[in-house]
């Protein structure tokens, strides 16, 4: 309900191709998006804010990888000078975490569904859920600051006692996570309390479909853990504004602490990105399998678990960092504890495909995709966390490797699947199926050329964040480099396919995938107030009812 | 209205389930304004409001934590220091303080009281007491900051404090502070004036409380100055007569205290923190020696752990956390001003005081707080 | 509303949708002079040495009165559970982060030498060097 509205009285209901109520010509005008309280047009503004910044971190990365073509061991004849090559890594991962990964589920995908899927009409506080989106615009805003003034330079961790004395935008850059780190703060308070006091009647815990299990236990993650970044960055900046001291061993500091302090929100942080992946992953596995899900309570607590896990074993980024050694080993051995609830849930979806009818269409091949690359990305973790062998691989591109095959292949595939697969619904348009298909295909081929090559350049002993090496390693960083081209083709074709089907695609039916939770029972594109009673609930993942409806191109519910 | 199911098979399923037929049409009309429209009653929106303030605070004291776990850190790394800079913070305006917040406390509890009972003039009243008290708080707080950096008590790399022959600023701290809140009193006064002249029993309501509190702070100034002054009215001359001695001044009365009463346990805690290794500057040779001139200061025999890095990490730790403490104060402030708006209109009633709620909890949040800081930081012995 | 709305204080005799229970003053009042006798007492015993039971004193009764606000003033005596788990949770997560980061700062302690003495001499702004007694 915007302040500036201007409703359209008489919503034709027609059949095909009419014209027909919805949330997107609910009201035109630019207030009344820019003002809407509507969850819906709120995620779509996120979609946009969170590409937007994705295109930017993706920008840097593809300077990253041309940069590294040549060994570059004359730093004058290098493409970037060392210190612009600082500067754009740092950028990219800085953009990459804050502004894109761990908002792009939650507060794109996850505003716009939650309420749908729950069967409500909205989130609790609509007006907060405003405000952490202009949160977001203004912590944008500090990094477009950082971007075009002296841009940072002292990688997206920020460690001490670099940070303290880096004569770049530090400030800025830490303001900018403080007031990212709010929005991110009111998103998971947003759902919280939406998933606790406004379930309408029948919903129970275990009706919930479990992309909203993962969603509540990102948010006790976001509003456990984002608070101690929000007081770390301040104290940096009060570090670097009044030498305060605390960080700075030239003060009697401790440098050490920053990196607890900063670890225990970003440790966390990681399962930010992951778990709303692994919810997207659950729903898409039963949809196009369309079979249920199996064993959905193991998948729901592994959420939860996972989300409690996670802030024991920050101590593993920092094995080489001087921690004591009673420390690292307890650390080490909490590490392991969070594999067992991620295998569970693998185990799970692959349990849930065996004998169903797969569906493989775009959403379903991004999700494969996702399995085949996380089941890497967490394999590879353990090597990490694996104390001994974390002296060895510390800091080199194995690490890279690893996080990139968690949060790119884990975090935007799923993202992407879960946006192809929901695209229907958000914008009411169905896309071209084959080519969505290529997109994945491109995907999958460049990220594993881009990333792979790089546990091998970490095992021969590459250090991360280097602008130059020994030649030896060429061959293997232009595989890379030529892997993150195709990626960054990939993902052009994928975002082709979405805005082709906005101008061309079809009419999306109301349940194109044959789903059989709530979101699926509203039109597509949903209507303003998305239900206006309360919804039947049942087992979200029953598909014994759903029949195709060869008429619409989608699905439907038999009436029992 | 079922429109989201219109043309397909189902829309009858859409429709027929609704247990709550009634208040879901269109939103609006059957809705009371105090009630959001996505709120199916009074009690849920209520629910809503206070699972969302309490995460909130979850929020707020793992904020804090961070700088408890600084203090905590260095603390256990350097007890001595603590000890030795504790004595610097006036525990009696630290103890006034606590009593101000905790009296606040109760206004504000009270205030939830009077809203559930439609208490209308006493919720007003409520709320400006705990506004007041807010005020106070911050006066004393002002006086506590501006005479601590007058002694150059100041942050990390900015501690100046003991260096060659003491440090006294002559610089006048607590005029600037107190031009914002000046200001803000006058404006505050003629607004009253205003509501008195055209007569406006709403307006007077308003104003009334926060003119209040605008002269509360002076009262608070006035008292911390009082007590401060209070303390160093012993000796010849006071804290802010001479550059030279005034500072040593303060430290004899603070230190009397100190010194009479404990000094043994300094000494055991300079012994075990040698054996844990960490080795202090000896300060026989070093330009930092004049601390103990007076003789009543060399009764401390840490007084040497009055080195810049130490005293100053202490010093940050007290800043960051009261500062930081401070500024919820004034953000409750302005909530609160809100609130007193909303009660002269006399918008709360039983089914709705939320918002009184919310604040409330939020405001025995910032007293919880320092209920911890008062011990942690004033009273170390 | 089955689950949603149940009413953790029906036994305070509410009628149903009022879910309003307002603190008795004498109570209000009777916490508020608990809470200001327990800061007189923990200024009282600052002024004698306990030695290193003196920060668990004042810390036991720093707790009992942020209990009693919790409990009373934010009545969380009579509020849903859910609310009590939350902040209970946090002061959960509170403990493990201070007792981690502590655990290894008490460990590595041993290895820091904070030795600010030529630095001062030389430009009297104190830098302590950390040097690993390991190596």
């Amino acid at each position: 309900m915007s302040a500036v509205t201007t409703p359209i009285t008489a919503p034709t209901t027609t059949h095909d191709g009419a014209t027909e109520h919805h949330y997107l010509n609910h009201s035109s005008g630019f207030l009344s998006w820019a003002l809407t309280l509507d969850h819906k047009r709120i995620g779509m503004m996120y979609l946009a804010g969170i590409l937007f910044a994705f295109f930017l971190g993706g920008v840097f990365a593809l300077a990253i990888r041309i940069h590294l073509w040549n060994p570059n061991q004359d730093p004058d004849a290098a493409w970037l000078t060392n210190a612009t090559y600082n500067r754009v890594f740092t950028l990219h991962g800085a953009i990459m975490v804050f502004l894109f990964i761990i908002p792009s589920i939650p507060a794109a995908l996850g505003n716009f569904l939650l309420p749908i899927m729950l069967g409500t009409k909205d989130v609790a506080f609509p007006r907060l859920n405003l405000g952490s989106f202009y949160l977001w615009i203004t912590g944008l805003i500090f990094f477009a600051y950082t971007l075009f003034s002296t841009q940072i330079d002292t990688g997206w961790t920020f460690y001490t006692p670099y940070s303290i004395e880096a004569k770049s935008a530090v400030e800025a850059a830490t303001l900018g996570v403080f007031i990212l780190g709010f929005s991110s703060i009111f998103t998971g308070l947003n759902f919280i309390v939406t998933i606790n006091t406004m379930r309408p009647p029948g919903m129970s815990w275990f009706k919930m479909p479990l992309f909203l299990w993962a969603l509540y236990a990102t948010s006790i993650i976001q509003v456990l853990a984002t608070p101690v970044l929000g007081i770390t960055v301040l104290l940096l900046a009060l570090e670097r504004t009044f030498g305060i001291g605390i960080f700075d061993p030239s003060l009697n500091g401790d440098p050490v602490t920053f990196q607890h302090f900063f670890w225990f929100y970003s440790h966390p942080a990681v399962y930010i990105m992951i778990l709303p992946a692994m919810g997207i992953i659950s729903e898409l596995m039963s949809v196009h399998s369309h079979k249920g899900i199996f064993g959905y309570r193991m998948i729901a607590y592994s959420s939860i678990a996972i989300a409690l896990f996670g802030f024991l074993v920050w101590g593993h980024h920092m094995f080489t960092s001087g921690m004591a050694d009673v420390t690292t080993i307890v650390f080490s051995a909490l590490t392991f504890t969070v594999s067992i609830p991620s295998a569970i849930k693998v185990f799970n979806w692959l349990g849930t495909m065996y004998q169903g009818t797969v569906a493989l269409n775009t959403p379903m091949i991004y999700a494969l995709a996702f399995i085949f690359l996380f089941t890497i990305g967490g394999l590879t973790g353990l090597f990490l966390g694996a104390l001994a062998t974390d002296m060895h691989l510390h800091d080199t591109y194995f690490v890279v490797a690893h996080f990139h095959y968690v949060m790119m292949g884990g975090t935007l595939v799923a993202f992407l699947g879960g946006l192809f697969h929901w695209w229907p619904k958000m914008t009411g348009k169905m896309f071209n199926d084959p080519m969505g298909i290529v997109s994945a295909a491109i995907v999958f081929v460049g990220f594993n050329l881009t990333f792979l090559p790089q546990f091998v350049l970490g095992t021969r002993g590459m250090p991360r964040r280097y602008a130059s090496y020994v030649p030896e390693f060429q061959s293997l960083h232009q595989l890379s480099t030529v892997g993150a081209c195709i990626l960054g083709f990939g993902l052009l074709v994928a975002g082709l396919v979405l805005l082709h089907s906005l101008f061309y695609g079809k009419k999306a039916p109301m349940n194109p995938w044959g789903g059989a939770t709530l979101e699926w029972e509203c039109s597509s594109p949903p209507p303003h107030d998305n239900f206006s009673h309360p919804p039947a609930v049942g087992d979200p993942y029953d598909f014994a009812n759903v029949e195709y409806d060869g008429k619409t191109g989608g699905y439907y519910k038999k009436k029992k | 209205m079922g429109r989201c199911a219109f043309q397909d098979p189902i829309s009858e399923n859409m429709t027929e389930v609704a247990a709550h037929t009634d208040g879901h049409d269109h939103g609006h009309h059957d809705h009371p304004s105090w009630l959001a429209h996505h709120f199916d009653d009074a009690e849920q929106q209520f629910d809503s409001g206070k699972l969302g303030m309490w995460l909130f605070l979850v929020t707020e004291i793992l904020f804090f934590s961070g700088m408890f776990c600084a203090y905590v850190l260095y603390r256990n790394r350097n007890p001595e220091v603590f000890e030795f800079c504790s004595a610097f913070l006036n525990e009696k305006l630290g103890a006034i303080n606590t009593g101000v917040l905790l009296f606040s406390s109760l206004t504000m509890a009270w205030a939830v009281r009077a809203s559930q009972l439609k208490q209308h003039k006493l919720l007003v009243g409520m709320l400006g007491a705990t506004l007041g008290c807010a005020a106070i708080f911050l006066g004393v707080k002002s006086v506590e900051y501006t005479h601590k950096w007058s002694l150059g008590l100041l942050p990390g790399r900015m501690y100046v404090a003991q260096m060659e022959n003491g440090y006294h600023s002559d610089v006048d701290y607590l005029t600037p502070l107190c031009i914002a809140p000046a200001v803000l009193t006058v404006l505050f006064a003629l607004y009253y004036v205003y509501s008195l002249v055209i007569a406006s029993k709403f307006h007077q309501r308003v104003a009334g409380p926060l003119l209040v509190a605008g002269l509360c702070f002076f009262g608070g100034i006035y008292l911390g100055q009082f007590i401060e002054g209070g303390e160093h009215h012993g000796d010849s001359h006071g804290a802010h007569a001479d550059a030279g001695h005034g500072e040593h001044a303060s430290h004899d009365e603070e230190h009397a205290k100190e010194a009479g009463s404990e000094t043994p346990a300094p000494a055991e805690a300079s012994a075990a923190s040698s054996d844990t290794g960490v080795a202090l500057v000896s300060t026989s040779s070093g330009p930092l020696h004049d601390v103990a001139v007076d003789p009543k200061e060399a009764a401390i025999p840490n007084a040497e752990v009055n080195n810049q890095g130490m005293a100053g990490l202490f010093f940050s730790i007290y800043y960051c956390m009261t500062g930081v403490h401070a500024v919820h104060i004034i953000g409750g402030m302005l909530v609160i001003s809100w609130l007193i708006v909303k009660a002269a209109r006399e918008e709360f009633h039983s089914k709705y005081y939320g918002p009184v709620d919310n604040v409330g909890l939020y405001w025995h949040l910032v007293d919880f707080i320092w209920i911890y800081l008062f011990p942690l930081l004033y009273l170390i012995t | 509303m089955a689950d949603t709305h149940s009413h953790s204080h029906s036994d305070h005799g509410h009628a149903d949708g009022e879910f309003s229970h307002p603190m008795p003053v004498w109570m209000l009042l009777a916490v508020f002079f608990a809470l200001l006798g327990l800061t007189f007492l923990t200024v009282f015993q600052a002024q004698f040495d306990l030695g290193s039971l003196e920060i668990v004193f004042s810390l036991i009764i720093a707790s009992i009165k942020a209990g009693l606000v919790i409990a009373f003033f934010m009545h969380l005596v009579w509020d849903k559970p859910l609310n009590a788990i939350a902040i209970f949770s946090s002061l959960i997560f509170v403990a493990l982060f201070l007792g981690f980061t502590l655990m290894d700062a008490q460990q590595y302690n041993e290895r820091l030498i904070m030795d600010p003495k030529n630095e001062i001499l030389e430009n009297s702004t104190p830098k302590a060097r950390l040097i690993k007694a390991s190596e």
